[in-house]
């Protein structure tokens, strides 16, 4: 019979999935966002830098994935202050790489590739290894 | 990809993990923080840690953006990866800290992921409607 998973795990476990899911949310947002507005260089170009900020700041989608990276950033602190800096870093930023590939193929129908798979499983992986 | 281009990726590789690293060593200063007393969050974005971790995120994030403007979110994110190489390659040659094999192994797998990565486009073209909120996208 398996030992039972400790509470803390079942905690340190949901305080990661938190930053995770609100990583990732906010990156496509931000990401569906810097896509619908353009190159930046070039509306800097148009419309100055003013110009290009209030087109930043002024689009919906990218108040919705500020408001999700803060989320994030709060969860980051507050687990920061619960559990070890060796699980919570390498565990959120290692696992944040996939579920942006997956989700970029989905919500951004961007062309994530066999080469870009690999790519994400490699830095995933290396990102586990070097923050351990 | 222009040089300048290239420029902008070091930035958001470079600025993100030092950031992160001041966040972290402020946070282990402020200590654990309880639901009761969420306030002490607030109060911890004072300290000099934190604000210089905050002040390095913020160009993070304004590179971030000029990057994601005409580059995938599946080619910036593994391309600046290497900033964690970066910061481990300066632990090791100029804090003098030890780096054991399976952080080497890390390195390694960065390295490549990086260079898979870079090797291919860094933009999809797409004419469709914008997927999530089904609006016209601008052409790169």
């Amino acid at each position: 019979m398996n030992p039972p998973i400790p509470a803390h795990g079942l905690a340190d476990a949901a305080m990661i999935a938190a930053i995770i899911v609100f990583a990732t949310a906010g990156d496509v947002l931000i990401a569906a966002a810097m896509r619908g507005i353009g190159d930046f260089d070039e509306i800097r170009e148009r419309s100055g830098m003013g110009g290009a900020i209030a087109a930043v700041l002024g689009n919906a989608r990218f108040l919705f994935g500020v408001f999700f990276m803060a989320l994030s950033f709060f969860a980051l602190l507050f687990a920061l202050s619960h559990a070890d800096l060796s699980l919570v870093a390498p565990a959120s930023a290692s696992l944040t790489f996939v579920t942006n590939a997956v989700a970029a193929k989905i919500f951004l129908k961007e062309n994530v590739d066999r080469r870009r798979w690999i790519a994400a499983l490699f830095v995933c992986a290396g990102v586990a290894l070097i923050s351990l | 990809m222009t040089f300048r281009r290239y420029l902008v990726l070091a930035v958001v590789a470079l600025t993100a993990p030092l950031g992160d690293t001041l966040l972290s060593l402020g946070m282990k200063r402020v200590g654990p923080v309880s639901l009761n007393h969420l306030s002490t969050l607030v109060h911890a974005i004072g300290t000099p840690d934190i604000l210089l971790g905050i002040a390095l995120l913020i160009c993070f994030f304004a590179s971030y953006l000029a990057s994601l403007s005409w580059a995938d979110l599946t080619f910036v994110l593994p391309a600046t990866s290497i900033g964690n190489v970066i910061v481990a390659l300066l632990a090791r040659f100029w804090l003098n800290e030890e780096i054991s094999p399976w952080r080497w192994l890390g390195i390694l797998l960065i390295t490549a992921g990086v260079g898979f990565v870079t090797r291919g486009p860094s933009y999809t073209e797409v004419k469709s409607a914008c997927p999530v909120t089904g609006t016209e996208m601008s052409q790169p």
